[in-house]
């Protein structure tokens, strides 16, 4: 399962935050590796051409569930993770049955997520007394008068722990990429998101698998969100549950490339780099600026290589 | 409790006016939809860019009212030849996924220039209508005037559609594009065409807004999910169902608002759309 | 000889990378009725797709009337006196008759005699007249041929191709399709006409064309090829 190239791929990877020694760069690597997990995880549903935009709400249940039971109940994320990742799982289904069993698929589908990110947002800003509305929230921190780090608060100053937290989630992200490959042949693969007829008739389930990839994608993408809110200290419903959070994940996977196992990776490093090399190299109205430009190079990125950097790639190397 | 209730009739006026004017948005883009088969994400984007031109022509540049309206509904019809022409036509034979993610990548263009250009405060257009008083029942000249102009601009599109040569074909080819050949129609130039009225009609929504809110770079979300809620809610396509559910949406928000607080009801229009969908996820006319 | 209505010189075409015509030559003289017959894949709805442009043509060449159609956009083909009646009918099914019809008449020199062709289809399929405010999707197989061939005609056509008008239709009806197309006929129209139905068809044309696996294997008046025991044997006697 694992080759060799990736236990020293993930190695080199381990290694980077004992190399690394400007705290800036380490920030970059640490949001790089969590936008990964994120971005793989939303990858999964759309390689099967289910285009979701409601992975925004995931990310937001993530995030909300965890920091608010922190703030208001002292549970540690520790334990309200779980709490958060079943209620991404059960509004996954929630979602994902009707649709599915009716065959509701392509603009129907993302339509539907879509509005489900726009409940889930409109819910967190309803409930400003307890969300704080759209200014957002801060989990209460535990490190002060000398304190650096709490497991139980899932708080740490130094960020190479969350680094290796994102990397360890990375890697499993990676490896169930895998293991949905190998529990599915090629063809049904295929006949799943282009032909359900087909794909019934070569005796794959097609309502459950769709469930099963959903429900496993919004769980990913809920403790992507709570890691998120957790390693930022600060969540507000544009940043973690936004229609704007949810597209930024379809253009990172598509520059980087939906159907390649590391394209969702390629992805968050390449609009990573580019929000951080324009806010450098330009400053302070970088807001709108990079989003300016995601808009036109997703644009372009569909019109003209629509299987994302990394597809292109690996296309022309195996010519 | 005499009181009350006329409240709540002023909630349910309210809603029905607000009703108005987002069923003439949805009908703008059941219309693409139903031509073309490509949803616009950015279509409430497109009627922001419509809302500043309003504002830029009127307030800033002095022009009369209704010359800056004329202008918005040319300025949004133009950008939606452009929109279909530059980004729809090159992946309309693609993957019908592509057709909506690359409307998405304009979504974020358009919102992110828009902040660029004209930075994220509000702008008002400064003219406050007054409200029409029924005996206690308040109900806002500016809301009155944008859901009468809508259901006169529907009821145009209707006639349009249904006594015009060019309308018929515009029927005509989401039932049957391929033949639309043999009858010397040039699909290129349907598409264009309807995407010139979608376009226009964004652009006239633009103006029924401007009225009542103010413009920012991102009101756009305000209204898009809403838009995109009511056309999935009546069956994507479906022009009628569109109508009705927009009516429906808008008392949920209206009287929801009233009763608990204005985001609850947008909750709860919310709630009640995925409701549906486990009900009737083809929409409320939708056939199966 | 006058030049001929329709002319084609060893048309080729197809789809993609599949052939179905392999030098199509034929023609169609002014005031004819011809008919292309043949078995079921042998090319006969290909045939007149390439001729409306519907698909390109790979190698030879279409003349109307003199005109070379090979580099005429799809839908000016119709411009040109050239009107089609598609196979399977394919009528607008949410469409009412008449707005069917007047899909027909969409360009803008046959909107001017809008009316006037209205009466005239009505007076050649009185059922049409009744039905006008039918959806087309919802009649019977017969009455959409006859709106279909309405909706053709509504152009003012000098030829009118029709592809299979009796496929899908009872054997009572299909009698009376073909009595239409006499009909038609005596209206002083040119008519190419593309028919399984090889033994109704040959009592109505002046001659025929018989097309297997994309090429013309025999031609002739509707009698020679009546007459034929090739024919005979493979179409007719049944």
């Amino acid at each position: 399962m694992l080759t060799r190239n990736w236990i020293l791929g993930i190695a080199a990877l381990a290694l980077l935050p004992i190399l690394v020694t400007s705290n800036y760069v380490m920030h970059v690597l640490v949001t790089i590796m969590i936008w990964s997990f994120i971005y793989t995880g939303w990858s999964y549903m759309g390689r099967f051409g289910l285009v979701s935009f409601g992975h925004g709400a995931f990310m937001g249940i993530g995030a909300y569930t965890v920091t608010l039971l922190w703030n208001a109940q002292g549970i540690s994320p520790l334990l309200s993770i779980f709490a958060a990742v079943a209620l991404a799982a059960a509004v996954a289904i929630l979602i994902g049955y009707p649709c599915f069993r009716f065959r509701i698929t392509g603009h129907y589908f993302a339509l539907v997520t879509l509005a489900l990110t726009e409940v889930v947002r409109s819910v967190i800003v309803a409930m400003r007394d307890v969300t704080g509305g759209s200014l957002g929230i801060t989990p209460d921190s535990v490190l002060k008068d000398g304190v650096t780090w709490s497991i139980y608060a899932v708080q740490f100053a130094d960020k190479r722990v969350f680094f290796y937290i994102a990397l360890v989630c990375w890697v499993i992200a990676i490896y169930i990429w895998q293991r949905i490959d190998q529990s599915m042949a090629r063809y049904a693969m295929q006949a799943i998101s282009e032909e359900e007829d087909a794909a019934s008739s070569v005796g794959v389930n097609v309502t459950a698998t769709k469930l099963k990839i959903t429900v496993l994608s919004a769980m990913m993408t809920a403790f992507g969100g709570a890691l998120y809110g957790q390693y930022q200290q600060y969540i507000n419903p544009e940043t973690v549950a936004s229609l704007g959070v949810s597209l930024q994940m379809v253009f990172a996977v598509i520059a980087g490339g939906m159907f390649v196992k590391l394209g969702p990776t390629v992805g968050a490093v390449f609009t990573l780099l580019l929000t951080e090399g324009l806010r450098v190299g330009i400053g302070n109205k970088i807001n709108a600026l990079d989003s300016t430009i995601y808009g036109i190079l997703l644009i372009l990125f569909i019109i003209y290589m629509p299987k994302g950097i990394l597809g292109k790639a690996l296309e022309k190397i195996q010519r | 409790m005499q009181v009350f209730d006329i409240f709540l009739l002023e909630a349910v006026l309210n809603g029905i006016l607000f009703g108005g004017v987002l069923a003439l948005l949805a009908l703008g883009l059941n219309l693409i939809f139903g031509v073309i088969d490509v949803v616009w994400i950015c279509y409430a984007e497109l009627m922001m860019l419509g809302m500043y031109t309003v504002y830029f022509l009127h307030k800033v540049h002095g022009l009369p009212l209704f010359v800056a309206f004329a202008g918005a509904i040319v300025v949004v019809s133009a950008l939606g030849v452009v929109l279909h022409q530059f980004v729809i036509r090159p992946v309309l034979n693609g993957e019908p996924i592509n057709q909506l993610l690359v409307t998405g990548g304009v979504l974020t263009f358009l919102q992110a220039a828009a902040t660029l250009m004209f930075g994220i405060e509000f702008r008002n257009i400064g003219i406050s209508m007054p409200s029409l008083m029924v005996g206690e029942i308040s109900l806002p000249w500016s809301r009155i005037s944008a859901a009468l102009t809508a259901l006169v601009a529907m009821l145009a599109l209707y006639l349009f559609l249904k006594k015009t040569y060019l309308g018929t074909a515009i029927r005509a080819i989401s039932q049957d594009r391929a033949i639309m050949p043999l009858m010397g129609v040039a699909p290129a130039k349907i598409y264009l065409l309807t995407s010139a009225i979608g376009g226009a009609l964004a652009g006239l929504g633009a103006c029924l807004l401007v009225l009542q809110y103010d413009v920012h770079p991102a009101i756009g979300l305000s209204f898009g999910p809403l838009t995109f809620m009511v056309c999935v809610l009546g069956g994507l396509g479906n022009m009628l169902g569109g109508f009705i559910a927009a009516f429906i949406f808008a008392q949920l928000i209206s009287v929801g608002g009233f009763y608990f607080h204005i985001e609850w009801g947008y909750v709860m229009a919310f709630g009640f759309f995925i409701v549906m969908m486990f009900a009737r996820p083809q929409g409320l006319l939708g056939q199966k | 000889m006058a030049t001929p209505m329709l002319e084609l010189k060893n048309v080729t075409a197809g789809y993609g990378s599949f052939q179905a015509l392999f030098g199509v030559s034929l023609t169609v003289n002014a005031g004819e009725a011809v008919a292309v017959i043949g078995p079921n894949g042998a090319g006969k709805s290909t045939l007149l797709r390439a001729i409306s442009k519907l698909i390109n043509v790979t190698a030879g060449e279409i003349v109307l009337e003199g005109r070379r159609l090979n580099d005429v956009e799809p839908h000016r083909i119709i411009e040109l006196g050239l009107s089609q009646v598609p196979e399977h009918r394919r009528l607008f099914p949410r469409l009412t008759v008449e707005e069917n019809l007047r899909m027909g008449a969409y360009l803008p020199a046959a909107r001017a005699k809008f009316s006037e062709r209205l009466e005239m289809v009505y007076g050649l399929f009185p059922r049409m007249k009744e039905r006008r405010h039918q959806l087309a999707g919802t009649m019977s197989g017969g009455e959409q041929q006859m709106c279909a061939i309405g909706r053709a005609l509504m152009s003012g056509p000098k030829l009118l191709l029709l592809d299979e008008p009796s496929a899908g239709l009872a054997p009572v009806i299909v009698q009376s399709i073909f009595e239409l197309v006499r009909k038609i006929r005596k209206q002083g129209y040119t008519v190419m006409i593309v028919e399984q139905n090889v033994h109704q068809v040959l009592k109505v044309v002046d001659r025929a064309y018989l097309l297997e696996v994309g090429k013309i294997k025999a031609s002739g008046t509707a009698q020679e090829l009546l007459a034929s025991d090739e024919i005979q044997k493979a179409y007719v006697g049944l």
